[in-house]
């Protein structure tokens, strides 16, 4: 295969390894420990491209570029490298990238697609970098470069017997020329991508070495932590800092706007309360305690809102709102009047803070008209733009180091904390770290909005679908993707959106919009099935039989965001392996659910018992369609921690308001799956068809809470309202009381 | 402030700070142990978990001066090299996703193991409870236990 260069992103290194500017660029390799322990790092290192250099011993670092919050691209991407370099996987180590606009596209964590969107400019990195390293050692042997071949880090030439390391020809390979068009492996010759490797930062993380953003630390450094107010819809007023400012410890309190201009503001600038007191000082502990100390005078500026208010107005909106209609297809009006049988259900789910257990932090030095930022941030770019704009300095006088993030979710595609320790640093005139406690966390969110969807179907004479009716309203968003299944399905459809303003901050929240739809649409379903009289794996399948064969809509199969085919797939392989044969098997109840977001396809079938009428998930079956598996294991890892995160946050998780106050500070309040309540087995499976790999940090979850609503409905009753654990708790209570 | 002198991973050090700072904010900030991770600072989430006198024990409920002569272990004093069976356990497993909780895991999987070398899976999930996983790798968690407590089970 010869693939086209992408010269946005091989320009640079085309002008420095051509101009001869960057070559032998060396220094000690003895600053950077080795990440293993019988890798010898190199003397000298030279650079090839931007995501990778060599030492002279033939030992690859292969620089990471996207953040990482757990997703395990840290792992997957340099893989992806080094498959196509082809080098000796035990020769390689690993560096986080920093933010570098001009080398890399896409520093983002966020969809799912670092993998998807960094597939072909990871490969031509590495396969770029061999060849280079092909020519330069074919001027070295003085032989045609056609003759050579490479093996794990070394170049053969066969006819003479002769080799040489990558580390040989490296500093020769820097001043080639970049090749317009490079060879690039065929699928079937892979030999790293496709195999089970460990996480990087795997030894790291267990021995406890300081990784991730709250664990940095700069001479000179000042903790800082904010107070922000106490409610939504309210606004700092004024202060008197007095007792805290003679509080041991405390170098300074003052009020800070961390606002970013508008011009350099974009989605990722959300924060309801960007006026704040900032106290800082010496150590954590004693900013802490003097925060308390800060005697603050908040002032209302818009609505108390409480949750009970957001169900009733959502419920409303749904009964009478004036709606956009996003699809429609056929007559879904005359399909319901003549339908022989009207399903219609709503479902619910509360607002949800992302609770990374690392609590938003990030280091800030701004001084002498530069800023350098270093923490954990999903959006590197957004974060300098808004920087840049507030600090009021040019772009490329920010720079932004990305740390290992204590999980991201979401949350931290919104830099709100970045800019304000930006803005504090300023202020202080010092290095400092902003810390926020876990109540600061929590009550400051960017929240999944609670939604409510209702959902109707129309079943003829047969029993067939012959309308389906979508009408989603949530809080600043509806939930609604009109064209996803079944749109092209049914032959007369209609998506209709509403939403709600609010002065609640929301965001996205890991699988947003799909974490909640799936649970509604797969739950739905499921039941539409049962009054059908059908094996609820059989009717999805009709369905997408007709969408496959006979697609409904204006676009036909264009106009529907999924592939049927695809998405049959996975269900009859989660059939296949699950060994399904119905709702129940023996003492076992079983429900299934399929979903497709972010690219990639997800259908679980799970087994439940019951305890004490309390359900327990036994067993998990996942089968994924996500193209080509890069790292075998990761994915396994990735797939199981979205079943338990959607399973945990369908039971237990919620987060309410009372009067524009969270109800929930801290772990007391707000339930977390732990871990006697996680399945007690997963089993995921991955198709194998060789497509270009897509996301897989997302698209376990949305569909998990469906097929757990679904097993309990097939032994005890169906749940309409997220989360799950107070229903069900009822649930107990009748048994008991008779 | 005052002068409390520590045992910490063996070794004897003096910190001079106020009596009520937790334990975990002193090995974070006063002596640069910064394995021992920040979660939520009411003993509720376990990612500050470490061993006193053996004993898993959240360390950011812990006042330093209540701390005495114990022995304070953290996670990078649980071994020198990574080489405790629970670490090499969460190795082969290949436990983490974020990673940010897992020293808590680690330090509490240790003493239950101490305590309890052969723990049911039923001990180990209740052994684990207080131990939050973001990510959700509990089943990899109990896994790699199984693993350490000597089993192949």
């Amino acid at each position: 295969m010869s693939v086209k260069m992408q010269r946005r992103t091989f320009i640079k290194a085309s002008t420095v390894a051509g101009g001869g500017l960057m070559l032998g660029f060396n220094w000690l390799a003895g600053c950077r420990p080795a990440s293993d322990a019988a890798l010898v790092m190199p003397e000298s290192w030279t650079n090839i491209n931007a995501f990778l250099k060599i030492g002279e011993n033939g030992v690859v670092t292969i620089f990471s570029p996207n953040p990482e919050i757990g997703q395990n691209v840290k792992t997957s991407m340099p893989m992806i490298v080094a498959e196509e370099l082809d080098v000796d996987w035990a020769q390689v180590v690993v560096e986080q990238a920093p933010l570098d606009t001009d080398n890399y596209t896409r520093q983002l964590a966020g969809g799912s697609q670092s993998i998807r969107r960094g597939w072909e400019s990871l490969r031509m990195a590495g396969a770029t970098a061999r060849r280079m390293l092909l020519e330069a050692a074919a001027g070295q042997l003085e032989v045609d470069v056609d003759e050579l071949t490479t093996d794990r880090g070394t170049i053969t030439h066969a006819a003479s017997r002769r080799s040489l390391g990558y580390g040989d020809v490296a500093t020769a390979a820097a001043s080639m020329a970049v090749p317009e068009t490079v060879e690039l492996k065929d699928v079937s010759d892979f030999r790293i991508i496709g195999t089970g490797r460990r996480n990087v930062d795997g030894k790291s993380i267990v021995t406890g070495q300081p990784l991730f953003g709250l664990d940095v630390v700069r001479e000179g450094m000042l903790i800082a932590m904010i107070i922000h107010p106490p409610a939504f819809g309210m606004r700092l007023k004024s202060f008197d800092a007095a007792d805290a400012l003679a509080a041991p410890g405390i170098v300074d309190v003052f009020s800070v706007d961390a606002a970013p201009p508008q011009d350099s503001r974009s989605w990722s600038d959300v924060n309801a309360f960007p006026e704040l007191v900032a106290v800082v000082g010496r150590s954590t502990w004693e900013v802490m305690k003097a925060k308390k100390l800060v005697d603050v005078t908040w002032e209302k500026v818009s609505a108390s809102e409480s949750s009970g208010e957001h169900e009733a107005d959502l419920e409303e909106l749904l009964r009478s709102g004036s709606a956009r209609r996003a699809r429609q297809d056929g007559d879904p009006d005359r399909a319901f009047r003549t339908a022989a049988t009207v399903v219609e259900r709503t479902y619910s789910a509360p607002f949800l803070a992302h609770n990374t257990l690392e609590p938003m932090n990030f280091f800030a030095d701004v001084r002498d008209g530069q800023a350098t930022l270093i923490g954990p941030i999903q959006t590197p770019e957004y974060l300098r733009r808004s920087v840049a704009g507030i600090l009021g300095l040019p772009e490329n006088k920010v720079t932004v180091e990305m740390t290992r993030m204590g999980g991201g979710f979401g949350r931290r595609l919104y830099g709100n904390f970045g800019v304000e320790a930006a803005v504090i640093s300023q202020k202080v005139g010092a290095p400092v770290k902003l810390v926020y406690s876990r109540e600061d966390d929590m009550t400051q969110g960017t929240y999944r909005p609670s939604y409510k969807v209702t959902l109707r179907a129309a079943l003829d004479d047969n029993n067939t679908l012959t309308g389906f009716h979508v009408r989603g309203a949530g809080i600043r968003e509806s939930p609604v993707f009109a064209n996803r299944f079944p749109a092209g399905a049914v032959d007369n459809y209609l998506a209709e959106t509403l939403s709600l303003d609010s002065n609640v901050s929301t965001g996205a929240w890991r699988a947003p919009r799909s974490n909640f739809m799936a649970f509604a649409e797969q739950a739905f379903l499921d039941e539409v099935a049962e009054v059908a009289g059908k094996d609820p794996i059989e009717f999805r399948l009709d369905l997408f039989a007709r969408a496959d064969v006979d697609p409904v809509g204006k676009d036909g199969k264009e106009g529907n965001d999924y592939d049927p085919d695809r998405y049959a797939g996975v269900l009859r392989l989660v059939r296949e392996r699950s060994g399904w044969t119905g709702r129940r098997q023996g003492n076992l109840y079983r429900g299934v659910s399929a979903y497709y977001c972010h690219n990639s396809y997800v259908a679980q079938v799970v087994d439940v018992s019951f305890v004490d009428d309390q359900p327990k998930i036994e067993k998990v079956w996942c089968a994924v369609d996500c193209g080509i598996v890069v790292n075998t294991d990761g994915a396994r890892n990735q797939a199981e921690g979205g079943i338990v995160d959607g399973i945990g946050h369908a039971m237990f998780s919620s987060l309410t308001l009372r009067d524009g106050v969270p109800e929930q500070r801290n772990f007391d309040r707000y339930r977390l799956i732990r871990n006697p309540e996680a399945p007690k087995e997963i089993e995921v499976f991955f198709v194998e068809n060789g497509i270009d790999p897509t996301g897989l940090g997302e698209p376990t979850l949305p569909p998990i809470a469906a097929a757990v609503a679904n097993a309990i409905a097939a032994g005890s009753q169906r749940l309409y309202r997220q989360p799950f654990a107070p229903e069900l708790a009822a649930l107990e209570v009748r048994a008991s009381d008779g | 402030m005052a002068t409390f002198t520590l045992k910490v991973n063996g070794v004897s050090t003096e910190v001079d700070v106020d009596p009520d700072t937790p334990l975990l904010w002193v090995l974070r900030d006063h002596l640069d142990l910064r394995g021992t991770k920040f979660g939520c600072g009411i003993a509720q989430c376990g990612a500050c978990t470490v061993h006193l006198d053996g004993a898993a024990t959240r360390s950011c409920a812990v006042p330093v001066s209540v701390v005495g002569a114990k022995s304070v272990t953290t996670i990078e004093g649980l071994s020198a090299e990574g080489t405790h069976p629970v670490q090499q356990a969460w190795l082969e497993h290949d436990v983490p996703q974020c990673g940010y909780c897992q020293a808590g895991q680690i330090m509490n999987a240790a003493a239950l193991l101490a305590q309890n070398p052969s723990p049911t899976d039923d001990e180990i999930e209740q052994g684990m409870r207080g131990n939050i996983c973001r990510c959700g790798t509990y089943v990899r968690i109990r896994a790699a236990i199984r693993s350490a407590a000597g089993g192949s089970r």
